[in-house]
């Protein structure tokens, strides 16, 4: 099936075939690799991307579901600097070991950062707690996106 | 000599330093085998099986052959020609048996999982899609499932040849127990649980073997721990010479033992890359990850501890048996961690008067072998658990009762009942910062008043030893070809930037930060000036690599020493280019400087051009030496061991069963911290881990040998929102045997959690007389044990 979507701010068209996961899509045919896939079952959280400005698990969406959609991946956040703030919080406070679990942790993080305010660490926590990470015990992830958000709040 | 590195000017040896590689990696740009692509190349998807025990009757792969973008269907036999099979023993271990295992089954099927057929074809769906069409006939057998049941004569042996499904078996006899006992006011003797769990790493085992006919060579990208071990094991399978094989490890997603092993379905895509001629890719799901990784654990422990009334423990007593699959994981084997067992029960404690026995059986289930912790958190519970006991049963504090116990700190050099050499170590140091950070007077005033309400809270304690910087006498005496020393190659380039290649690999821990902190200091250079290259068996030393805890302590001082050597002949050249006495000199901040005053003489830069393109401006004799490699190996002691102790704050809700994790802490002896903050992360890190089989990691099997709770949603590990924050702080004993004196921080977190955490229930639980010496502490555990289930 032909799709018609916008990634990372580019127009794409692509053939893809009805069963394709948006995931597989972006990193198989678009060559995104920095999505992950963990779990394809939707439990780990680490294909964790934005849909159209909601936040989705990149392995229980179709591509063919994103057709007319736009799609925001790491490469795209990173590029805009659109999370540079995070991305910085997550290198000093050594929030990532093996780095497999960050990119969707950090959109993650950032989907509950657009809410605004410095959220309790019980509600980072919380929040996070579809993102799975088996290197970090997620101490430092917290302190990270605490940080962040102390930082955005302080400067608004 | 012990140099005291962190005393020297320019030290980045004691700071935080943030990682290098840590900004490509959020920006996701890091490369996982996950997500290598090459030219001409082919996806595997394996038909594994679905029984734990049967024999392969029939194959049909017509249909299959027809499919969609099929390349080649591969069946075990028709791989065995291409690859010989393994046996995964050690001669150190006297007496472990295993059978010889294939990289796909031939014949019969011994674990759910297994691998029987390789469907090659151009994408992985595709493969997948025509393994569906695959056609395998099995006749079931018997199962050997539970660990009990493997020596019963009734049950089915699994591998005939071998007479029966006793793997391994060691005894251990160390004072006089039965004395020791006899005089015992109190013994407690208890059965203690421990459920099979795995390692979940985030990125599934992937790898891609690419066989170069041209070349003669294969090429394998793998997510491996140990870059040198996987060239000599490929090698010697496919029957190819060790420099035809060549090991790149670069991204990996979480490791923790689980990486370190030789696999089945690995060594099939090696060989299959072999046959084809062209890259195969193999990435594990998740569903076949959890039956086709080791698992780890799985023990049933009788123990027993003695204790007299004025709180010293007298004796301890083990009996383990633990299940290891169908056969021993080649080539660390699946006994090692039921000998570390029996090595380290009762570690912390000074009593000479020990017995023990393990028992390693052969099974129908997922091959297990060393995770993160090895051994250490079955015996960490084990001995707390007793000792906690112990305590209750004389009345005691579980603080005072190790107060008295545990080894004093000036008793060392010493050696434990089961005669592990400890060099220095700080259990009462520790203990005494442990009870300051928490402040344990309030906690137990705090758990009073609340218990007074019916809120139910508990605080437990687990001392623990680890084991890190092992020699030679993990597996080199064994016979494996594992090599137990490090090395570190540091050059300087043309423009003054210095290059570490190292035999330590990456997989999250630091390895990279830590080599460079080290060379940077040793040389006197600033850090953003080093680079550091691993994971390629074609451009590092040979060595190791990361695991056991030993990535700072013996590939951190090949590098040192590197560093250190190189610095000598940059300043033998600056002596030479500046008419000085090279002992008159110095390097701080890339540039040789006069040692007395630091004035500078020149920029490395500058001393590198003139070594690289004006050598003619140099005497006719002198020959410049701009890269300098040293290996390290410890010598004195087999192993440095590390201690330390953790404690748990915890409350169990007596209705639901369910554990909330309050707080944790640990102080931990490392030795000399070469970067603080790396090393608190590996301890949290290894708490939570510890944590997940505390509370809830299980690999559950039914009675036919099917794990039934293969998924990621129904095996639980821990989320964000169940963990508490940890709080951690060290004491510091350097070992004396390096200049570095840094010793492994790796598996200190994953030693104790479940300890302190199985203790603290108990303690919470206490009013209600309930002892529980089980693992995971699920809430229908706990309801079960107070009798409301």
């Amino acid at each position: 099936m032909n799709i018609s979507l916008m990634v990372n701010g580019e127009q794409v068209e692509a053939d893809v075939l009805p069963r394709t996961h948006l995931v597989d899509f972006l990193r198989e045919q678009l060559g995104l690799t920095g999505t992950h896939l963990g779990c394809e079952h939707g439990v780990c959280g680490a294909c964790t991307l934005r849909l159209d400005g909601v936040i989705v698990r990149g392995c229980l969406v179709l591509a063919v579901q994103a057709d007319g959609g736009v799609v925001e991946t790491i490469e795209g956040l990173s590029d805009s600097g659109e999370i540079a703030d995070l991305q910085a919080a997550f290198i000093a406070r050594n929030a990532l070991q093996c780095g497999f679990c960050t990119p969707a942790m950090l959109i993650a993080a950032q989907d509950l950062l657009q809410h605004g305010g410095v959220p309790s660490r019980e509600a980072i926590r919380e929040h996070l707690s579809g993102n799975y990470c088996r290197c970090t015990g997620y101490q430092a992830i917290v302190d990270a996106v605490e940080t962040t958000a102390q930082a955005r709040e302080a400067s608004r | 000599m012990s140099l005291s590195p962190a005393d020297l000017p320019n030290s980045y040896i004691g700071r935080s330093v943030p990682r290098p590689h840590l900004a490509r990696l959020t920006q996701g740009r890091g490369l996982y085998v996950s997500d290598l692509s090459l030219p001409r190349m082919v996806h595997v998807a394996f038909v594994r099986s679905p029984y734990a025990h049967a024999e392969i009757t029939r194959i049909d792969a017509q249909a299959a052959r027809a499919m969609p973008g099929v390349v080649r269907i591969v069946t075990g036999e028709e791989l065995a020609a291409f690859c010989t099979p393994w046996v995964g023993v050690l001669a150190h271990l006297k007496g472990l048996k295993s059978a010889p295992q294939h990289p796909m089954a031939i014949g019969r099927v011994r674990w759910q999982g297994e691998p029987v057929i390789a469907v090659l074809a151009a994408s992985r769906a595709q493969a997948e899609d025509a393994a569906e069409r695959i056609e395998i006939d099995f006749s079931e057998l018997p199962p050997v499932v539970d660990v009990m049941a493997a020596l019963d004569p009734a049950r089915p042996v699994i591998h005939a040849e071998l007479g029966d499904n006793l793997a391994f078996e060691r005894r251990l006899e160390a004072g006089e127990v039965d004395a020791a006992f006899a005089r015992s006011d109190a013994i407690v003797e208890k059965t203690f649980t421990f459920a099979r769990h795995t390692g979940v790493t985030l990125e599934a085992r992937s790898i891609v073997a690419d066989w170069n006919a041209g070349e003669q060579r294969l090429t394998v990208h793998l997510g491996s721990q140990a870059p040198h071990m996987m060239q000599n094991i490929i090698a010697l399978h496919l029957g190819l010479a060790e420099p035809q094989v060549r090991i790149l490890c670069q991204d990996v997603g979480g490791s923790f033992g689980i990486k370190v092993h030789v696999y089945a379905d690995d060594m099939a895509v090696a060989a299959l890359a072999r046959m084809l001629a062209r890259p195969v890719k193999y990435v594990g799901d998740r569903l076949e990850s959890f039956v086709a990784d080791i698992h780890a654990r799985d023990h049933v422990v009788h123990a027993k501890i003695g204790v007299s009334n004025d709180g010293v423990i007298q004796a301890f007593e083990i009996d383990d048996l633990t299940g290891i699959g169908p056969y021993s994981v080649y080539p660390r084997t699946s006994a090692v961690e039921a000998n570390q067992v029996v090595n380290l029960v009762g570690g912390p404690y000074a009593c000479p008067n020990y017995r023990a026995r393990t028992r390693v059986v052969f099974q129908n289930k997922a091959v297990m072998s060393q995770y993160r912790g090895v051994g250490h958190p079955i015996a960490t519970s084990v001995t707390e658990g007793l000792v906690d006991l112990a305590a209750r049963r004389i009345g005691m504090d579980p603080v005072q009762i190790r107060r008295r116990n545990l080894v004093a700190d000036n008793a060392y050099p010493c050696a434990s009942a089961s005669g592990l050499k400890f060099e220095a170590l700080s259990h009462h140091a520790s203990l005494d910062k442990l009870l300051a950070m928490m402040d344990y007077p309030a906690l137990r005033a705090e758990q009073a008043a609340l218990r007074a309400r019916g809120i139910h809270r508990g605080i437990g304690f687990a001392s623990f030893i680890e084991i890190t910087n092992p020699g030679p006498a993990f597996y080199g005496v064994g016979g494996a070809r594992i090599s137990a020393q490090d090395g570190a190659a540091v050059r300087l380039d043309s423009t003054g930037a210095v290059i570490c290649q190292t035999s330590i690999t990456e997989q999250g821990q630091g390895s990279g930060a830590i080599i460079a902190q080290v060379v940077a200091t040793a040389m006197g250079v600033a850090i953003e000036n080093v680079r550091v290259i691993l994971g390629d068996t074609d451009n590092t030393p040979y060595g190791g690599g990361t695991w056991a805890s030993r990535g700072a302590g013996i590939g951190g001082e090949a590098a040192w020493q590197a560093g250190r050597a190189l610095r000598d002949n940059v300043l033998k050249l600056a002596g030479t280019i500046l008419q000085a006495v090279p002992e008159t000199l110095d390097i701080v901040a890339g540039a040789v400087v006069d040692a007395d005053g630091g004035t500078e003489r020149m920029r490395l830069s500058e001393l590198a051009r003139i070594a690289y393109f004006r050598p003619d401006t140099l005497p006719p004799d002198f020959q410049s030496e701009l890269m300098a490699t040293r290996h390290y190996v410890p010598r004195q002691y087999p192993f440095a061991f590390t201690n330390g102790i953790q404690a748990s704050y915890l409350e169990v809700d007596t209705d639901t069963g369910f554990v909330r994790l309050l707080r944790h802490w640990v102080v931990e002896d490392c030795g000399t911290i070469i970067n603080p903050q790396l090393v608190d992360e590996q301890i949290r890190g290894g708490v939570v881990q510890g944590l997940g089989a505390a509370l809830f990691e299980h690999c559950q099997y039914d009675d036919q040998g099917q794990m039934i709770n293969a998924n990621m949603a129904d095996y639980l590990v821990p989320m964000a929102g169940e963990m508490p924050d940890i709080d951690v702080a060290h004491v510091v004993s350097p070992t004396l045997e390096s200049a570095l004196g840094a010793k492994g921080a790796g598996e200190a977190g994953t030693a104790g959690a479940a300890a302190c955490v199985s203790n603290a229930v108990n303690d919470a639980l206490a009013p209600f007389g309930v002892e529980i010496t089980e693992i995971p502490l699920v809430p229908e555990l706990i309801l079960r044990a107070l009798g409301r289930a």
